[in-house]
């Protein structure tokens, strides 16, 4: 089966090569982008029961041995995140065509728009299935390039404004991980992850420290951890929906997972947890507080995102076995949950014409179904039982605590205390925007004000709560008076495409929440091989897997021969 | 393995140069300071290689040269070009839409519109205001023995 290893890649690469080839046929290219995404998810999905039946697969691209040749490897991991993301991907490309359709494309350059969707997709599975750290620095490149021109599609000025900001940070991010592989090879002689993990261990410890601490400066821009976040609630709102869910949900992914990596096969014995502990509690922190000072739905939501990106630095903190599968859980999570969220926004964007929480209002009598949309997600985020973010989260502070320490003890406190705030963001956005009246326009149709006169008596407000509830009204106004505030959109009609890709990913979270057992038993064995690296390393290296491998049983293919 | 001292040199000059101009707020500068950073980080790379050598497969029996960070140099290089490139075309892009305020980074509107209003939010709560804030009357009575009295 390891020749499925590099068509998970070429896949989107051919598809993209094939749509730039028919640049004025939007039909055609939405179809080989439509069969492409497609193919990619039926791929991912197969990758994850092969390689969790037979073990890892490792493809010596050129038939080169291991330290010598590059590594393509999925193991249960990758499989898992070459999945989610290729779900994801399909989801938010079946929402775009509806936008797209319904605006007669007149926004985007369409004949660029598809290609480019592609290209992110094969840089995002490029860098899961990197198995040496130069083609992980590849696949970034990949993805970041196809980003920058995503992030500017159309070049108005607020995108431009945004864009610079994030291609400048990227690039930084990009020299800062180049410039650590060069260390890194000067330290060691070779790129190939599962030489290195030797390598690595053989060198003196303050200098393991620095390699270390490099590479994850580099990937701590890419997944927004909190001293470098800064940019991030910055430049993805300006993107068009699809393009901000997009990112939201694959691109700081791609950086944690890189962050798993250098923590498992490069460094497993680490110093640098405590120190990771300190900065996923900082990040919790600093984002939710943040998300709640954010009137606009998608600044919140980036902020909601950064937040959530601690969870999954505490879980590799934890760094056992039972932490990985956790994160591995986590991740599958959020990228799902935070994606539905945006597209939610999405439609309530086309529904009311504003995505600021100041303009929006009575979108419960409008559009129900966008109230249902954004709930649930919202809940799920939130962490409430039914739903798979609680189940990642008790995952999560389970595995903390077993660790028994003080650092782990707070960090459950302070990942408790998040998810209520997050709880407390999101429900009053969505109070604000579905419950409250429509605030400027239409105020005297509406039941909205006629109920709430008959709850009030009952409790009569406090004076401090008359006093918030003033000064809110006037932020409110004054914000509405801001002369840079953006123009309420005039509202347009939403196409039932669009609607049925957000259900559909909603429908992806309820199968993450109700197959959570198997699910959580693969993340379990995932866990359970990046505790002990070793293994993989074998396998890479030598083509065996040792004896007492994770129960796998069938020894994978020779590499491929050419 | 040793290095030459003047390559050390070279790339820590570049660095230096190059973090300066990344620091300014102007376009152009960004993009000259990614591309010096850029050159020093592949300098950086050549330097790892260790042991200078013949040329790698063709250099016979003496020692060769180590051919693997050339390659990783050659991958950035065109990389670093091809991503010049882009930001080329956006820094000519961002002139042409706002040519009052030349090539600079803009400020973020809705941080600025955030920054206000949490002015806004942050002031103190006083006595007096709270005295000034609209009371509900059936409050008065039970709550506030002065307000009773006038």
């Amino acid at each position: 089966m390891t020749f499925l290893v590099p068509i998970v890649v070429l896949l989107p690469l051919v598809g993209a090569a094939l749509a730039l080839a028919v640049p004025g046929h939007r039909e055609l290219q939405r179809g080989i982008t439509l069969v492409a995404l497609t193919a990619s998810s039926v791929l991912g999905v197969l990758l994850m029961f092969v390689v969790d039946r037979g073990g890892p697969l490792v493809m010596q691209v050129g038939g080169w041995a291991a330290p010598y040749g590059i590594s393509l490897v999925v193991d249960r991991v990758s499989a898992l995140m070459l999945a989610v993301s290729a779900v994801v991907l399909l989801a938010v490309f079946i929402f775009s065509i509806g936008q797209g359709l319904a605006d007669g494309d007149e926004e985007t350059p369409v004949s660029i728009y598809y290609p480019t969707y592609l290209v992110l997709g094969a840089g995002v599975f490029n860098a899961f299935i990197a198995g040496d750290l130069f083609n992980l620095y590849v696949g970034f490149e990949i993805l970041l390039v196809s980003s920058y021109v995503l992030i500017t599609l159309g070049g108005t000025a607020p995108r431009i404004r945004a864009g610079v900001t994030y291609v400048v940070v990227s690039l930084v991010s990009s020299i800062l991980f180049l410039a650590a592989i060069g260390l890194v090879y000067g330290a060691t002689g070779t790129v190939n992850m599962a030489q290195l993990q030797t390598r690595i261990a053989e060198l003196p410890s303050d200098l393991q420290l620095i390699l270390n601490l490099a590479l994850l400066i580099a990937f701590g821009i890419k997944a927004a951890v909190f001293p470098l976040a800064f940019w991030l609630p910055d430049s993805y709102p300006t993107a068009p929906a699809p393009v901000t869910a997009v990112f939201a949900g694959l691109l700081t992914k791609v950086g944690v997972y890189a962050i798993i990596r250098t923590q498992t096969m490069l460094f497993p014995e680490s110093s640098v947890d405590p120190l990771l502990m300190v900065i996923a509690a900082l990040t919790l922190i600093v984002g939710i507080l943040g998300a709640i000072s954010q009137l606009d739905v998608k600044r919140m939501l980036s902020f909601t995102l950064i937040s959530h990106i601690g969870y999954m630095i505490f879980g590799i903190a934890i760094a056992t076995s039972a932490g990985f599968a956790a994160t591995i859980y986590y991740i599958a999570h959020h990228i799902i949950v935070q994606t539905t969220l945006f597209l939610a926004v999405g439609l309530m964007e086309r529904q009311g014409g504003t995505t600021s929480l100041s303009g929006l209002g009575g979108l419960m009598r409008s559009a129900p179904v966008i109230g249902v949309l954004f709930f649930i997600p919202m809940l799920n985020l939130g962490g409430i039982p039914p739903f798979s973010g609680f189940l990642g989260k008790v995952g999560l502070f389970t595995a903390g605590a077993d660790l028994q320490t003080p650092a782990a003890y707070w960090l459950i406190g302070i990942g408790a205390l998040v998810s209520l705030l997050t709880l407390y963001a999101l429900a009053r956005a969505w109070v604000l925007a579905f419950w409250r009246p429509r605030p400027a326009s239409a105020g005297g149709a509406a039941a909205g004000p006629a109920k709430e006169p008959a709850k009030e008596p009952a409790k009569p407000p406090s004076t401090e709560a008359l006093m918030l509830r003033q000064r809110e009204q006037a932020m409110i106004e004054r914000l509405q008076d801001a002369p840079d505030a953006a123009p309420a959109q005039e509202q347009r009609r939403i196409p039932r495409l669009m609607v049925g890709a957000t259900a559909g990913m909603i429908g992806v979270s309820l199968i993450l929440t109700f197959a959570a057992g198997p699910l959580f038993g693969y993340a379990e064995r995932a866990g359970d091989d990046l505790a002990s690296p070793e293994l993989l390393a074998e396998l890479v290296l030598h083509g065996e897997q040792p004896n007492g491998g994770s129960g796998s049983t069938a020894a994978p293919e020779e590499a491929a021969h050419g | 393995m040793t290095m030459p001292l003047v390559l050390v040199a070279v790339m820590v000059v570049m660095y230096v140069a190059g973090v300066y101009l990344l620091l300014d707020r102007s376009l152009t500068r960004i993009l000259l300071g990614f591309l010096l950073v850029g050159n020093a980080t592949n300098l950086l790379i050549f330097l790892m290689s260790g042991d200078f050598g013949a040329a790698p497969l063709a250099g016979g029996e003496e020692p060769i040269s180590d051919p693997l960070p050339q390659a990783f140099i050659l991958t950035a290089i065109v990389i670093t070009f091809g991503v010049g490139a882009f930001l080329l075309a956006l820094i000519y892009r961002s002139w042409r839409l706002a040519r009052v305020s030349d090539d600079h980074v803009e400020d973020d509107a809705d941080d600025l519109a955030i920054g206000s209003a949490e002015a806004l939010t942050t002031g103190q709560v006083t006595e007096d205001d709270l005295e000034d804030a609209p009371e509900f009357e059936e409050d008065v009575p039970e709550d506030d023995p002065e307000e009773v009295r006038k």
